[in-house]
């Protein structure tokens, strides 16, 4: 019951690393945000477990003894130190707006999301985009192009989705880590563009 | 009572974390802790587990923890408070608290740095 793993089996933080930020990787489930995460993570990604209330609904409730239930919701993470001071945690984070209690915390001092979109499924993503909308988390949208999909314009994603003019749309591989980093860029250097202008 | 029996999960939340429900220190997923004191015999064995897993010398973050640990996040926090507040555990000091466009900036150069 005691267990712990041993520390070798332990990927800790350099010594110098002071300060942590985190980034989410939003969307919809088969999307490729654990693959996104494991191809750009310095670690072997984790799984962080957490327990949800929801309700019920299609569960048999004959005992009345109230109409929800407890889920877990897994999350993948990974990590990036990004300098000897400062350590960049990526969470994979469900769509579903059933996990809206998960989104509060996950929400809460992130500095921004990348939001992965499969074009075969497009509409998917509208709920994903609210929720960070709706927390005020600012975003940037890969498409994950599969490998042997239809590559679509990446102006066709944006029309589809509905995004402002000024929020990034980038076509990625997830699998690959050259891609994931280049997405982030986009996205950092979206954040600070915006951070900027407030700033002004 | 009859929900216990229904959620084993729920109840051995509440008895490993002597019968709190919410941490007193606002935690995040990603605040790193390290460990400054060894356990104590009295320690319950989740507290044991968080001290034996957290060094020293590099932090972990609370996401960690959980992963490392099996444990949920809101389980490893309340622990964590308690361990903060004993001085087993401690938050590595920045050593400096930078502004919101600053921190970009800085994430953007690291991973520029990364990309090559």
């Amino acid at each position: 019951m005691v267990s712990v793993p041993s520390r070798g089996e332990v990927d800790y933080v350099a010594e110098t690393v002071t300060r942590s930020v985190k980034i989410l990787v939003a969307g919809n489930f088969g999307v490729g945000k654990t693959t996104f995460v494991c191809g750009v993570s310095e670690i072997r990604p984790l799984r962080t477990e957490e327990t949800i209330t929801e309700a019920s609904i299609g569960v048999d409730d004959l005992a009345g003894l109230g109409s929800k239930v407890q889920t877990t919701v897994a999350l993948d993470f990974g990590r990036l130190t990004l300098n000897p001071q400062l350590a960049l945690y990526l969470f994979g984070t469900p769509g579903q707006e059933r996990f809206a209690p998960l989104w509060e915390e996950l929400a809460r001092g992130a500095l921004g999301a990348l939001v992965l979109v499969d074009t075969r499924r497009i509409e998917k993503a509208d709920d994903v985009l609210s929720a960070l909308e709706q927390r005020g988390v600012p975003y940037a949208v890969a498409v994950n192009e599969f490998e042997g999909f239809r590559r679509y314009p990446l102006e066709e994603v944006r029309e589809a989705l509905d995004l402002a003019p000024e929020t990034p749309v980038v076509a990625v591989d997830a699998r690959r880590r050259d891609h994931g980093l280049r997405a982030l860029i986009t996205l950092a250097e979206y954040l600070f563009r915006r951070q900027e202008a407030t700033a002004s | 009572m009859s929900r216990g029996r229904r959620d084993p999960d729920l109840v051995r939340s509440y008895v490993r974390t002597g019968g709190r429900v919410r941490a007193a220190h606002e935690l995040d997923l990603v605040t790193l802790v390290r460990s400054v004191a060894d356990a104590r015999p009295d320690h319950r064995p989740d507290e044991r587990r968080v001290l034996a897993l957290t060094s020293r010398r590099g932090a972990l973050s609370i996401a960690e923890l959980s992963a490392y640990l099996d444990l949920p996040a809101s389980v490893v926090k309340i622990i964590v408070s308690d361990l903060l507040d004993s001085g087993h555990l401690q938050c590595p000091t920045p050593a400096e608290v930078k502004p919101e466009l600053a921190l970009i900036k800085e994430v953007l150069h690291g991973l520029r740095a990364i990309a090559g």
